[in-house]
């Protein structure tokens, strides 16, 4: 319908728009707000492509904790705008090069592809797709070894990241001055 | 038990007190690894005495026996067994080899007690005795050469025994560098041998080689040289004989056994056990007779004026073993064996007073120092002037009988024969000269400090040093030991002195012309296929032989008296007037120099040319130096790649996902 | 919409993260590059589950999403590590893998 095509473009926008702002935005907080706004017009995406538990999924945990827990990070540590470097030209220069040469391939294959599926609005699909009913039989079905690894794998990555980023006992902790520089070392001079 | 079942005994019992000796060295308190490798070696002549026995029980023409212990090698073509040949002359030489071996054994549980390496020293005593008798009871060729090498691996060990000496190990290695030469001649003998018979073993060699081979065939012409390379590398016969007297910087015992009176008889055991081939090939025969009877002259000449005991002594043996090269050569088979068992006894008797005049001497060995010792030793003096009179071949003794039959054999073969036996019979008069040298020097006129000292109750004692260079030494390990041995005051040194000197004097009994002839018929069946059965000597010729040998030996003897007793000085006089001569025989005809400036200079300068030019600059340089310098520089590009910078990585990795994404966009296309 | 309008566009977000990781120096901002183009791929799969008509592509994104999720945790742990051991946080600085 008229009404899908245009919340496309609209979340289609957005979402563009908050992954150039990931990109391009100076002070790291603002490029995890701009994350988030893309993460959740990709939502929408997702909704329009009768993918509902994931939209679900998609808000609550990518969005909710995962990019709150960017916002911790970020508040420890401190953002502070990065500032260009001048020999930087080489690497500013071909990085974005390449990765437009990449998009004009993908786009290349995309539409000189020879899938004539592609082109049409997908299969017919029931009243439940894409619901958490049918993901969640399918979850604990067909993809129950998969469902199980991931849920292990998050228990290994927590306790990693327990470890990885634990004080250690006599390690002075005193966080350095903001600039994000390392503390000068003191030195005692001895004045005869 | 058979023979053969002797025969094995004969090596198991060294071979045993060897393992014993060298892994329990630590657990044998003082003397108990001497008298443990005495045993062993008493064990084993007994052996060979059961061995003999059982021989002679059989019928004479059954009296080769081989016995194999197991199959090393079985191919189509070649078949070598580890077996022993069990026959006349290998049960003679195992009862010298091990009668004489365990005397000495005997001898040096006295005189070695002062030095640290006692259990060392009869642990490699045992190896040699045992590999003397493996190569006397080899039954192939191959044995023969594990024989022949093990013996000069126990030569070398044994020259060398004191080690922190550095004249010591240097003789060694001289040593050992010359019996590498002469294996090599005998192992491409046996490859030429096996090439043209097909096999190794001593039996079927011997058997095939008249229809294999013409006579002077220049094949076996050429084999026959090389074993006698081999053999006179190992026998210190011209011109590889330099070696012997250097190897008297081993112990003094070591020099009776190895270097008097087994090791060196090897080459004539290999003459004498060849024989049927020396036979075929006359050529080499009369060549190894000629180079005998030079080797005899030239050893008796340097005698005359070398002034340290053992090497006189040394001297002696590289003469009197030319006789016996002499002897094996012109078929005189018997008698030549006979010298060697004749010559085993008295050389090592006087090998063993020597020991005892060196150790009252406090370790000098000069004659030139030494003096007047009759009063203050008197058995030593006794038992080696009866080794120096059947060294001369005084009339009765051993010694004459033994060396006359010798000669008597070789002017009877006529033709230019007579020569050599005038050359030897020429010799015998030296050899009696410069043997009662010996005794007049060390023995006779005015006792010196050492000689008065021991006439007073104590034995001298000087600082420790080397005997030839005359530099300090300690006397630790690797050095003599601090206390030296004198005959008189140890009664295993007498023990093993007097059965020799006794043998020495009445060993000649067994085979007296026309009255007994114990050794030729005991050694009968192994040289009966001897072409020269028919050439000995008349029983008128040998008396002849005799009493003329024994009047040189007397004259001999009588001007050796007046030089050194009646007229003393002359000598100096003698060297005073004809230097030159003096020289060139004080040098040993310059055969050192001569090898130095034609082997060892020329190798050396090879050596560090090789190292400087070959390995320094071009292996190192240009090989080694280019093929890392290709690498280094090759790796160079890919370490320009290895930033470490991260986004660099990063690019790359967007780069290579460009490009096969474009390969794929036209490959599909 | 057609399906192949919401792989379009996933590919142009793909490709804006990769230009991200290049470009940016501060780590924290390279891991949102890096969210950005797993975020792409997911787009991408439901895409597809869509036009298959089949519901395995959804039950995929969902545990790549489990996977980011993974990935965050840890790479935010090293940044706080990093930043514990009052090391520069910068990629440039980070030269251990030279040579």
């Amino acid at each position: 319908m008229w009404f899908e095509q245009v919340l496309f473009f609209i979340a289609g926008a957005g979402a563009l728009a908050g992954a150039l702002g990931v990109v391009l935005l100076r002070n790291p907080f603002y490029c995890v707000l701009a994350l988030v706004v893309h993460l959740v017009t990709l939502a929408v995406l997702f909704l329009l492509l009768q993918a509902a538990f994931l939209a679900a999924a998609q808000v609550v945990v990518y969005a909710g904790a995962v990019m709150v827990l960017y916002i911790f990070v970020v508040a420890y540590i401190g953002g502070r705008d990065e500032a260009m470097r001048p020999d930087e030209s080489l690497i500013t220069s071909f990085g974005p090069l390449f990765a437009v040469a990449i998009g004009v391939e993908l786009c290349f294959a995309l539409i000189g592809s020879g899938l004539e599926a592609l082109d049409t609005r997908g299969a017919d699909v029931g009243a439940g797709f894409g619901s958490p009913g049918q993901i969640g039989s399918l979850l604990l079905r067909r993809f129950l070894v998969p469902f199980e690894a991931a849920s292990y794998l998050l228990l290994v990555a927590a306790v990693g990241a327990v470890v990885l980023a634990r004080r250690r006992r006599g390690i002075e902790e005193e966080p350095p001055a903001p600039g994000r520089e390392p503390a000068p070392a003191e030195t005692l001079e001895v004045r005869v | 038990m058979s023979a053969t079942d002797y025969g094995w005994l004969v090596l198991a019992f060294p071979l045993a007190g060897l393992l014993v000796t060298s892994f329990g060295w630590r657990v044998l308190p003082g003397r108990l690894p001497g008298w443990i490798a005495s045993a062993a070696i008493g064990l084993a002549f007994l052996a060979a005495i059961g061995a003999l026995v059982q021989i002679q029980d059989l019928p004479a023409d059954q009296r080769s026996l081989v016995d194999s212990a197991w199959t090393y090698a079985a191919t189509a073509d070649l078949r070598v067994d580890m077996a022993i040949f069990v026959d006349p002359l290998s049960v003679f030489m195992c009862l010298v080899v091990s009668g004489v071996s365990f005397l000495i054994h005997v001898y040096s549980v006295a005189y070695m007690g002062g030095d640290r390496g006692y259990a060392r020293y009869f642990a490699y005593l045992n190896y040699f005795v045992f590999s003397m008798l493996l190569l006397v009871l080899a039954a192939n060729f191959v044995i023969l050469i594990i024989g022949w090498a093990f013996v000069g691996a126990a030569s070398y060990l044994l020259i060398s025994f004191w080690y922190r000496r550095g004249t010591a190990t240097y003789a060694g290695i001289k040593a050992f560098v010359m019996n590498v030469i002469g294996d090599v001649g005998l192992v491409i003998a046996t490859f030429l041998l096996l090439n043209e018979t097909g096999t190794v073993n001593f039996r079927q060699v011997f058997e095939h080689a008249p229809d294999v081979f013409a006579t002077d065939d220049v094949t076996l012409v050429f084999a026959c040289l090389l074993i006698l390379v081999g053999a006179f590398a190992k026998s210190a016969q011209l011109p590889l004989h330099t070696w012997l007297p250097d190897a008297m910087e081993g112990p003094t015992p070591v020099s009776a056994l190895i270097h008097a009176a087994t090791m060196v008889t090897a080459g004539v055991y290999l003459i004498a056990r060849t024989h049927p081939l020396f036979e075929l090939a006359p050529t080499a025969a009369d060549i190894s007779a000629v180079i005998g009877t030079a080797t005899l002259l030239f050893a008796a000449t340097v005698a005359l004026v070398v002034t340290d005991l053992k090497r006189i002594i040394a001297y002696s043996t590289i003469s009197q073993i030319g006789y016996m090269v002499l002897g094996v050569s012109v078929a005189a088979y018997s008698a030549g064996l006979f010298h060697l068992m004749t010559h085993a006894f008295f050389k090592a008797l006087l090998f063993m007073g020597a020991g005892s005049v060196i150790g009252a001497m406090s370790g000098i060995q000069n004659i030139d120092r030494m003096g007047g010792f009759r009063r203050a030793m008197p058995f030593t003096f006794v038992t080696f002037t009866c080794g120096a009179l059947a060294l001369a071949a005084f009339p009765l003794t051993s010694g004459f009988f033994s060396k006359d039959e010798v000669l008597a054999f070789t002017l009877n073969r006529g033709g230019g024969f007579v020569v050599l036996g005038i050359v030897g019979y020429v010799a015998a008069a030296l050899t009696g000269f410069y043997a009662f040298r010996m005794v007049f020097r060390v023995f006779y006129g005015d006792p010196v400090p050492e000689a008065r000292e021991l006439e007073d109750g104590h034995l001298a004692h000087h600082d420790a040093a080397n005997p030839m260079t005359g530099e300090a030494e300690d006397t630790d390990v690797g050095f003599p030991g601090p206390e030296h041995a004198i005959a008189e005051r140890s009664w295993p040194m007498k023990a093993a002195m007097g059965p020799l000197a006794l043998l020495a004097l009445v060993a000649g009994v067994v085979q007296i012309p026309g009255v007994s002839d114990v050794i030729e018929n005991f050694l009968e069946p192994t040289f009966e296929d001897s072409r020269f059965r028919d050439t000995a000597p008349s029983e008128g010729a040998e008396v002849i032989g005799l009493v003329v040998g024994g009047l040189i030996s007397i004259a001999a003897i009588t001007v050796a008296f007046t030089v050194y007793l009646r007229r003393r000085g002359i000598t100096l006089e003698w060297r005073d007037r004809f230097p030159a001569v003096h020289r060139f025989l004080e040098h040993k005809w310059y055969f050192d120099e001569l090898y130095d400036a034609v082997f060892v200079r020329p190798a050396a300068t090879a050596g560090s040319f090789g190292r400087r030019v070959v390995e320094t600059d071009f292996v190192q340089g240009f090989i080694v130096g280019g093929a890392t310098g290709i690498v280094r520089v090759g790796t160079s590009f890919a370490r320009a790649i290895q930033t470490g910078f991260l986004r660099g990585y990063a690019l790359l990795l967007l780069l290579g996902l460009a490009a096969l994404g474009l390969y794929f966009l036209i490959a599909s296309s | 919409m057609d399906v192949v309008w919401f792989l379009v566009l996933s590919a142009f977000i793909f490709v804006i993260g990769a230009a991200g990781v290049i470009v940016r120096r501060d780590p924290l901002v390279i891991l949102l590059c890096l969210e950005l183009m797993l975020n792409a791929g997911n787009l991408a799969l439901i895409a597809f589950a869509r036009m298959h008509g089949g519901q395995a592509g959804q039950v995929f994104a969902l545990i790549v999403m489990v996977i980011a999720a993974c990935e965050v945790v840890i790479g935010l742990g090293i940044i706080v590590a990093m930043y514990r051991n009052r090391l520069q946080i910068d990629v440039d600085e980070m030269t251990e893998l030279r040579g």
